[in-house]
């Protein structure tokens, strides 16, 4: 368990000496949303309608855009062949690197959420629903990831390919995640939308670490 | 310091790329010996290094670590070091924060044993002079001696160096030797591949010249 800390507190203080790189992903989810107001309409009735979809696309590829940075540093300089090497279980050190992933990409999606949810018309009673959402989601997004990112290490310019292999596998968590939001922003409960995004969560915490060291170990090869 | 251990090595046979990289390939170490790889470019010393790492799959072969043989390599690595050709160290940390958090990421100790070891390696190659500089602003050299106290503070038996003496100066090459040195004075086991002289006494050292594999 020491080693998943390890882990983290590394990759944090790595990019807290690359604050731009990471701030990435959240500028694309940001300005990509916002560009719906601008574009389509400013009627706020009709992006009301649009904005569950605008939304959860958004996060995914602002997710898998910041998918390629997973483990591209750490491959490049030859970390990830010593965390193979070091003794320790593969999977919990993924693990924390997929975790110190989520904490930089993920989880500020969530937190501006709220902004871009006023922008586009959504009622404010509708954003603690829509904020649970997006925690949950953007879990199993990096989870889903991470075994993208595993499995084209090999690869170079590998960045399109991880995300034509995730996409699929990140459908259940787009179509539970924006129905979660539309069911917020209807006034409906939006609870078994989000009791399903928290299986898939589970399902991934559980499982996608494994696969993700698999694909490693074979990338480093 | 690590008294018993002893590596043997037989019928290895790695095939790679559809080639034939290393076949029936042999030998054994004792505590406290060198084993230097010399071979031409291509003749499969980094493949060796890798494929007792378990980093490369052998397709036939037996590795025997302390009269045990091996089949998961997970055991092996908690004994092992490998210092690839480039230092694997990141550009945006310090030489200290790199030397501790490979040193951490190796397993739970305290925190005390944990910079013990850390300083220790460190003062040991001299590092401690620049070892707070970001290792972008590092030249090779150092970087390397950065990689070595790393390699010093695993504390581990079995040292895999692939051209450990890349980009070293003179007295960096000294270094090298003595860090060698010391480490089969304790008991541990080294592979290298190299062609420069380790200097070592010829008691300790085997050498294992590498050849191409003909296609047959």
């Amino acid at each position: 368990m020491s080693v998943v800390f390890t882990i983290l507190q590394r990759d944090l203080l790595l990019a807290w000496r690359r604050t731009a790189q990471v701030l990435q992903p959240l500028a694309f989810f940001i300005v990509v949303t916002l560009l719906f107001p601008l574009g389509y309409t400013p009627e706020l009735a009709q992006l009301r309608q649009i904005a569950p979809g605008v939304l959860w696309v958004a996060a995914l590829l602002a997710s898998m855009l910041a998918l390629e940075s997973l483990f591209r540093d750490d491959a490049a300089d030859g970390t990830l062949e010593q965390f193979v090497l070091s003794g320790q279980p593969l999977a919990a050190l993924l693990f924390g690197k997929t975790v110190a992933h989520w904490l930089l990409t993920g989880l500020p999606l969530a937190v501006v959420a709220p902004l871009i949810g006023v922008a586009l018309g959504v009622p404010s009673a509708a954003m603690p629903g829509i904020i649970c959402a997006l925690c949950l989601g953007t879990v199993s997004l990096s989870l889903i990831g991470a075994i993208g990112a595993g499995l084209t290490l090999g690869v170079r310019r590998g960045g399109v390919l991880a995300s034509l292999l995730t996409l699929p596998l990140a459908v259940p968590v787009l179509v539970f995640g924006a129905r979660a939001t539309e069911l917020s922003i209807a006034g409906g409960s939006p609870a078994g939308a989000l009791y399903l995004l928290a299986a898939l969560m589970v399902l991934g915490l559980t499982l996608a670490p494994l696969a993700a060291a698999a694909a490693v170990r074979i990338g480093v090869e | 310091m690590y008294k018993d251990s002893n590596l043997a090595v037989s019928r290895w046979h790695v095939f790679r790329g559809e080639r034939h990289v290393l076949r029936g390939l042999g030998f054994s170490l004792t505590a406290g010996r060198c084993l230097q790889l010399v071979g031409d470019n291509g003749s499969g010393k980094t493949t060796l290094l890798r494929s007792i790492a378990g980093l490369v799959p052998r397709e036939e072969g037996e590795l025997r670590w302390g009269d045990v043989p091996v089949d998961d390599f997970a055991t092996l690595h908690a004994e092992l070091a490998y210092l690839g050709h480039d230092p694997p160290l990141k550009a945006d940390l310090s030489g200290r924060e790199n030397v501790q958090f490979a040193v951490a990421v190796r397993g739970a100790r305290s925190a005390a044993t944990l910079t013990a070891r850390v300083e220790a390696g460190l003062q040991r190659v001299g590092a401690l002079g620049f070892c707070d500089r970001p290792v972008r602003t590092l030249s090779a050299g150092q970087r390397r001696r950065i990689a070595f106290a790393a390699l010093r503070a695993f504390e581990v038996p079995l040292w895999l160096m692939d051209e450990p003496a890349t980009h070293l100066d003179v007295v960096g090459c000294e270094l090298l030797r003595q860090l060698i040195d010391e480490h089969l004075d304790a008991g541990g086991i080294v592979i290298a591949a190299t062609h420069q002289d380790l200097g070592l006494a010829p008691h300790r050292l085997q050498r294992l010249a590498l050849e191409e594999v003909r296609a047959s």
